[in-house]
C-alpha cells in the first residue's frame, strides 16, 4: 500500500514537471490560433495567422530547408572522409586535428560567427549571400557528422573487411564505396538527422551572419517576436514545431547509431540540448 | 582444378616503423599445390609472413616475394591474386552470403552469367546453398568460415592464405571444418599458407610445417619430423607434451634422481632427456627405470592421463591405455621406449 502510495507521488511529480514545460508551449501553440490573445479563447479561434505568418515569413522557411540540406551535403562529403581517415590512423595527430574539429562546439557560435565576418566579411557576393550562413552552419555541424560516422566505424572491425575487399581485387575506391561507406550507413543516418535538426534550429550563429534577405526561420521568429503581434510570432512556433518534431522523432528512433558505443550519442543529445537551451533563452531575450 | 602456384620468400625480414623485428631474414620455397603450415606462439612472426606473401606488407628493402619466380614485391594485394581467409571470417555486413562470395567477381567485372554459375559451384562445394539468402549475422561461426573460404577461392587464386581461420571456432565445428578444409585443399590443388598456433591443426593440416619463434624459423619439416625429431627445445617443447628429466650419462645409462634410463651411446656429460607421455609404459615399482608416485589421473575415455611426481622435482606426463583405475599416491614404475631425446644440458633451447 505504501508503495503504490510512493509511485502515486512520483507521477504526480512527474507530470507536474511536465506540465511545467509543456503549458508554455501550449500556450504559445494557443496564443497562435486565437483571434486575440489578451481576450484568451473566448475571442474565437482562426487560422488567419498561419497564413500570415506564410506570407511573411515563407521565404525563411524555405532557406532554412535549403541551407540544411546544403549542409548536410556538405557534412556528408567532409564528414565521412575525415572520420574514415581519423579511424584509419589513430595516433597524437589524428587525436589534435579532432580535436579542432570538435572545438567549434566549445566556442560560442557569437564569436564563430563574429571570425567569419572579419576575416570574409569584406568579400561582399560572399558576405551577402545565404552561402555565408552555410558556412557556419557546416564548421558548426561538421563534428556531429565525424562522431557519429566514427562511433560506426569504431565498432566494426572496417580494416580486415577492407583487406579482405582488397585481396579480392578492390581498389581503394571500390573499397572506400562498396564496403566501408555502406557499413556505416547507420552512423550517417544519425549523423544526418542531427545536421539537419541543428541547422534549422541554429540561432546564435546566423543571427550574426545573416543579412536582412537572408533570414532563416529562427532569425524570422526572433524578428516576430521583436516587432509583430504575439499572435504571428506564436503562429511562427507552430510552424518551427511542425518541422522539428518529425526530425526530433525520426532522431529517436534512427538516431542512435548501432554500436557498443552509445555513450558518443548520448553525449552528442546533450549538448544539443544545451545548445538549444542557450539559443531559446537568447532568442526571448 | 586451380593450377598451383609456387611461392619463394627471398630474405624477408620486417622490422615495424617503432624499430621492433617481427622477422628476421627469412628464405623459404613453398612449392606448387603444397600446404604449408606457419606455426608458433603469438608474436613468432607468422603472420607478418602471411601478410607479406599476401602483400599487406612490405618487407623490409633487399626482401622479395616471388610466385612463380616471378616478383611480386611490389605487386599491391589487389592486384596478387592471392585468396584470404581470416580469422574474424571478414564477411561484408552489407551483403548476403551470395552477394559475399561474388564480390571478387563482381570486382573483376565477370559477365553475369559466368559469375552466376561460379557462385553456385562455390556454393555446392562449400555446401552452403541453403544459406544463399542469408544475411551474414544469420549465420554460425562455421557457416560464416565455409561462406568466407567459398569467397575467397571464387576468385581462382593463385594462393591461399588462411590466417587462423579456425580460431574461433568452439571444439566439435573447428574439427569439422578442418577434415573439410583439408578435402578441400586436396581436391583443388591450390597452393596455401596456413597460419595457426594449433598444432593439431599444424599436424593434420600441413604437408610441412614451418616451426617459427621470436621472428625466426625454428624447424621446417614434415609434420612426423616435427613430431619425432624436433631440432632444438624449443619446438619439443611446443609440439605435443613433452617430459623432461635431467641426468648425467656414464656406463651406457642416464642417471636421474628417478632411477636410470638406458642410454645406447658413450662418453660422460650432463644431459637433459626428453620423452613423449606414449613413450612410457607403466608398470610395477620394481621393474620400471624411473619410479615415481601417482598424483593425479585423468580417465579419458579411450585412455588414462596420469600424472606421475618423481623424486625430486620431476614431474611426469604418462598417457596409458591401460584399464586400471589410477589413484593418487599410488607408487609406479616407468619404463622408457627407446624413442627418447636427449640434449646436452644447458644447450639454449
Amino acid at each position: 500500500m505504501a508503495r503504490s502510495r510512493y509511485f502515486a507521488y512520483q507521477l504526480a511529480f512527474t507530470l507536474l514537471v511536465c506540465a511545467f514545460l509543456i503549458v508554455p508551449v501550449c500556450m504559445s501553440v494557443m496564443a497562435g490560433f486565437t483571434n486575440n490573445f489578451f481576450k484568451g479563447i473566448t475571442s474565437g479561434f482562426t487560422l488567419r495567422w498561419v497564413f500570415e505568418v506564410w506570407d511573411l515569413y515563407a521565404d525563411t522557411i524555405f532557406l532554412s530547408m535549403g541551407i540544411a540540406l546544403a549542409c548536410l551535403a556538405c557534412t556528408i562529403v567532409l564528414g565521412v572522409p575525415a572520420a574514415y581517415v581519423l579511424a584509419k590512423r589513430p595516433g597524437r595527430i589524428t587525436r589534435m586535428i579532432e580535436e579542432f574539429l570538435v572545438l567549434p562546439l566549445a566556442v560560442p557560435g557569437l564569436a564563430i560567427a563574429l571570425a567569419l565576418i572579419i576575416s570574409y566579411g569584406q568579400i561582399r557576393g560572399f558576405r551577402l549571400s545565404w552561402t555565408f550562413i552555410l558556412v557556419g552552419h557546416v564548421l558548426y555541424t561538421l563534428p556531429f557528422m565525424i562522431r557519429a560516422v566514427l562511433a560506426v566505424l569504431s565498432s566494426t572491425d572496417f580494416r580486415t573487411l577492407e583487406e579482405s575487399a582488397a585481396s579480392l581485387g578492390a581498389t581503394f575506391w571500390q573499397r572506400f564505396f562498396q564496403i566501408v561507406v555502406p557499413n556505416c550507413r547507420s552512423g550517417i543516418l544519425a549523423g544526418s538527422l542531427m545536421v539537419v535538426t541543428l541547422s534549422i534550429g541554429e540561432f546564435n550563429l546566423t543571427w550574426m551572419l545573416h543579412t536582412p534577405l537572408t533570414k532563416t526561420l529562427p532569425v524570422g521568429l526572433a524578428d516576430s517576436y521583436a516587432s509583430m503581434r504575439l499572435e504571428i510570432g506564436s503562429a511562427y512556433t507552430f510552424v518551427f514545431l511542425v518541422m522539428l518534431i518529425p526530425l526530433l522523432m525520426a532522431l529517436q528512433i534512427w538516431g542512435q547509431p548501432r554500436a557498443p558505443r552509445k555513450a558518443v550519442a548520448e553525449d552528442d543529445a546533450g549538448v544539443v540540448a544545451a545548445r538549444r537551451r542557450e539559443s531559446g533563452s537568447q532568442a526571448a531575450r | 582444378m586451380i593450377s598451383g602456384t609456387s611461392v619463394s620468400l627471398v630474405e624477408c625480414a620486417k622490422t615495424f616503423p617503432d624499430g621492433t623485428r617481427a622477422l628476421s631474414p627469412l628464405s623459404f620455397e613453398i612449392e606448387d599445390g603444397e600446404t604449408v603450415v606457419f606455426l608458433g606462439p603469438s608474436g613468432c612472426g607468422k603472420t607478418t609472413t602471411l601478410r607479406i606473401i599476401a602483400g599487406l606488407e612490405s618487407p623490409d628493402p633487399g626482401g622479395r616475394v616471388l610466385f612463380d619466380g616471378e616478383d611480386v614485391t611490389q605487386v599491391p594485394i589487389e592486384l596478387r591474386n592471392v585468396g584470404m581467409v581470416f580469422q574474424s571470417y571478414a564477411l561484408f555486413p552489407n551483403m548476403n552470403v551470395e552477394q559475399n562470395v561474388a564480390y571478387g567477381l563482381k570486382v573483376r567485372k565477370l559477365p553475369g552469367a559466368e559469375s552466376a554459375r561460379r557462385v553456385r559451384e562455390m556454393l555446392e562445394m562449400m555446401d552452403i546453398v541453403a544459406l544463399k539468402d542469408r544475411e551474414i549475422d544469420q549465420l554460425s561461426g562455421g557457416q560464416r568460415q565455409r561462406v568466407a573460404l567459398a569467397r575467397a577461392i571464387a576468385v581462382r587464386p593463385r594462393v591461399l592464405l588462411l590466417d587462423e581461420p579456425l580460431t574461433a571456432l568452439d571444439a566439435l565445428l573447428r574439427e569439422r571444418l578442418r577434415v573439410d578444409i583439408d578435402a578441400l585443399l586436396r581436391r583443388l590443388g591450390i597452393t596455401a599458407i596456413y597460419v595457426t598456433h594449433d598444432q593439431a591443426e599444424a599436424m593434420a593440416l600441413g604437408d610441412r610445417i614451418v616451426v617459427m619463434s621470436h621472428g625466426d624459423v625454428a624447424q621446417v619439416g614434415t609434420p612426423r619430423q616435427i613430431y619425432f625429431q624436433p631440432s632444438n627445445r624449443f619446438v619439443a617443447d611446443f609440439i605435443g607434451t613433452m617430459n623432461r628429466v635431467r641426468g648425467f650419462v656414464s656406463n651406457g645409462v642416464v642417471r636421474t634422481d628417478a632411477g636410470t634410463i638406458p642410454w645406447n651411446g658413450q662418453g660422460e656429460e650432463e644431459v637433459e632427456v626428453l620423452f613423449r607421455p606414449e613413450n612410457l609404459t607403466i608398470t610395477e615399482p620394481e621393474r620400471g627405470h624411473l619410479t615415481g608416485v601417482v598424483e593425479t589421473a585423468f580417465f579419458l575415455g579411450d585412455r588414462t592421463r596420469v600424472i606421475v611426481r618423481g623424486a625430486g622435482d620431476t614431474v611426469l606426463v604418462v598417457e596409458t591405455s591401460d584399464r586400471h583405475e589410477f589413484r593418487e599416491g599410488e607408487k609406479v614404475g616407468l619404463i622408457v621406449g627407446p624413442d627418447m631425446l636427449t640434449f646436452p644440458d644447458g644447450e639454449a633451447p
